[in-house]
């Protein structure tokens, strides 16, 4: 375990310089940072002198290992619009991207696993034709749609809760529930799949053979070994999901790091717009590192050699 | 001797989209304490259903019926899924064909093979650990101790179907149900794995039903043998009447396809039985057996009795006992 722990972190850090390069290099695709900054009436003195103040003028290696190592110590710069420190920035959006992301993920998987577990018991029942259903629906019906259905049934019709804002949980459930759903038709799916046919294999023959009660046949033979895809799939899909549905935190007005990666990349703002893309890309290394340690712990095949 | 499992008419029906297959068609056997039945017939013939619905272990849509199926004096069949299950592991136990994939990958032996005794007998987690280790060292398996922590992936086939025996043991089982346990094995293993049931069958006294299509096997285990066609059972008897006396044309091209040692002939074309099993969804009129039988004729084709000569010595066929031993004569020199 001791060694698989090891090569999966080994390979996350190499993930994760990968991802600072390509996102340092943001600042040279998006065109020449000096003269951008400069403004288009600017004179070559002036594109010179921002060079200089910026630093622009040095050898890029020499740029990025600055950056990287700013980074680390959790300095990303100053932002171009704002003229705050970045890091300022994500403190204050990222705990708003967290708790939509940390409910909306919660929300997919309370749903989508006990469905998928109950569509998988009795196939083509009129049980597992409704879990069909809802994922069908929740795959075909735009986020945007129904984000406002919900907000027309819940918050204007029936006003239980706010409409914008992120001042407390309550704003968060609308969003968490549309954000959620969209997640679930996956999870449910690749759930139901993989108990359909764990539940036909011949280990859970032998605990039914043994007399074991249903609910162990379940959850202790069968679900364990359904979900190993699962995890690594809701892994992904939580990495999703902490970026924030832009289009969902613009209509519940929740100003999120994602909301903040968009409005920054119409400014110009690169240190924002780096700063973002590579939190987001961490987390995504460090959700894929923990669901392969998820995996590892599940099963004993990944685990024990 | 009592009868720890009696079964009168067993009929499984398997629904399909053109109309029901009769896999089982109405058969009677019985085993006592002490006792090896082996059932034996080619693959399709209803042997492993057969077992299955005696563990309640076929799928819901697969209807099973019987005028009698009494395990140590209670009906199996009134039984619900619940009664079953108490039953299922504890006092009726079963080995299956795949050792390879009859074990959960992702919990260790020792767990998998604790889990009867502390369902059904409310065993410790000491108990249970304990007899786990005496049957594995009973099934020949060394380092007993350490195995239980062991996941089955690191196992062999060999040692993992030992596993699946000594599991089976946990309770210690009136009956047992072996269904092909060394169809998966290498040869080697083959023969230590049935040495070691037929010891262990001795040992702990139970009742052992063995479900193969091999009769080498039928040979050196069995006390009585019923033999499967069709979803029928075509002749019964102990395992010297079944050698010695073949009546049913398809138990004597089953013996005639074994090669004898000494008495074969090198390059010589081995014994085969011709033609395929018939289909088994709608009824069959007549013997089932008629197509590939040499000795078939007119009267094959609408009659198909039974004829019981003793308790549990019977065969099916429309010839009488003479004929039937002439054409195994004939049979043999051909």
């Amino acid at each position: 375990m001791l060694v698989y722990t090891l090569k999966r972190l080994f390979l996350a850090l190499l993930v994760a310089m990968t991802v600072s390069a390509i996102t340092f290099s943001l600042t040279y695709l998006a065109g020449d940072p000096a003269i951008s900054m400069a403004g288009e009436t600017a004179s070559d003195a002036d594109i010179e002198y921002i060079e200089k103040l910026y630093g622009f003028d040095r050898p890029i290696v020499v740029q990025y290992f600055e950056w990287a190592l700013n980074a680390f110590r959790g300095d990303f710069g100053e932002s171009y619009y704002f003229r705050i420190p970045v890091a300022d920035l994500l403190l204050e959006r990222l705990p708003v991207s967290m708790t939509l992301g940390v409910s909306a993920i919660s929300f997919a998987i309370l749903l989508s696993i006990p469905l998928g577990v109950l569509a998988a018991m009795r196939p083509n029942s009129l049980l597992d034709r409704l879990a069909l259903g809802i994922s069908v629906v929740g795959q075909a019906m735009p986020s945007f749609w129904f984000a406002l259905v919900l907000i027309v049934m819940f918050a204007v019709w029936y006003p239980i809760f706010p409409t914008t804002g992120s001042e407390t949980w309550v704003h968060f459930v609308l969003p968490t529930i549309v954000l959620g759903y969209y997640a679930t038709p996956a999870i449910m799916r690749l759930t139901r799949t993989g108990m359909l046919e764990v539940l036909g294999s011949d280990y859970i023959r032998t605990a039914r053979a043994k007399g074991l009660p249903q609910h162990v046949i379940l959850f202790k033979h069968a679900l364990r070994n359904a979900v190993i895809p699962v995890v690594s799939l809701a892994a992904v899909q939580f990495g999703f999901m902490l970026g924030g549905s832009i289009v969902i935190e613009s209509i519940f007005a929740l100003h999120g790091a994602g909301y903040l990666a968009w409005e920054s990349i119409g400014r110009n703002d690169l240190p924002v717009v780096q700063a973002v893309v590579l939190v987001f890309s961490l987390f995504y290394i460090v959700l894929t590192f923990l669901s392969d340690l998820l995996n590892a712990w599940l099963d004993p095949r990944i685990r024990v050699g | 001797m009592s009868a720890v499992l009696e079964v009168s008419g067993l009929t499984v029906d398997i629904p399909v989209p053109s109309g029901d297959l009769h896999a089982v068609r109405g058969i009677d056997f019985s085993v006592d304490k002490g006792e090896t039945l082996c059932i034996v017939g080619e693959s399709g013939c209803g042997k492993s259903l057969t077992s299955l619905s005696i563990m309640g272990l076929l799928p819901k849509r697969a209807k099973v019926s019987a005028d009698r199926m009494h395990f140590v004096g209670t009906d199996l069949l009134g039984m619900k899924e619940r009664e079953l299950a108490a039953i299922r592991g504890n006092r009726m136990a079963m080995i299956f064909q795949e050792p390879m994939t009859s074990l959960n990958p992702a919990y260790t032996i020792g767990n998998q093979l604790m889990e009867p005794l502390i369902r059904h007998k409310n065993a410790s987690d000491k108990e249970a650990r304990d007899r786990a280790i005496y049957l594995l060292e009973r099934v020949g398996i060394t380092a007993a101790a350490s195995r239980l922590s062991q996941y089955p992936h690191q196992l062999s086939g060999g040692l993992r179907q030992r596993v699946m025996i000594a599991m089976a043991l946990m309770c210690d089982p009136e009956l047992i149900i072996a269904d092909e346990p060394t169809t998966a094995l290498d040869v080697t293993i083959q023969a230590q794995i049935l040495h070691l049931l037929a010891e262990l069958r001795k040992e702990f006294n139970s009742a052992l039903i063995l479900i193969t299509h091999d009769l080498g096997v039928v040979a050196r285990v069995a006390d009585k043998v019923a033999v499967m066609y069709a979803g029928k059972i075509v002749e019964a008897g102990t395992v010297d009447e079944i050698f010695n006396q073949p009546l049913h044309p398809y138990t004597q091209g089953l013996i005639n396809c074994i090669p004898v040692p000494g008495k074969t002939a090198r390059g010589s074309r081995l014994g085969s039985i011709p033609g395929i099993v018939p289909t088994l969804i709608g009824d069959i009129k007549g013997c089932s057996f008629r197509n590939r039988c040499a000795f078939a004729h007119g009267e094959c084709d609408t009659k198909d009795p039974f004829h019981t000569l003793s308790p549990g010595r019977g065969y099916r066929c429309t010839l009488d006992v003479p004929a039937c031993e002439a054409n195994a004569k004939e049979l043999v020199s051909a």
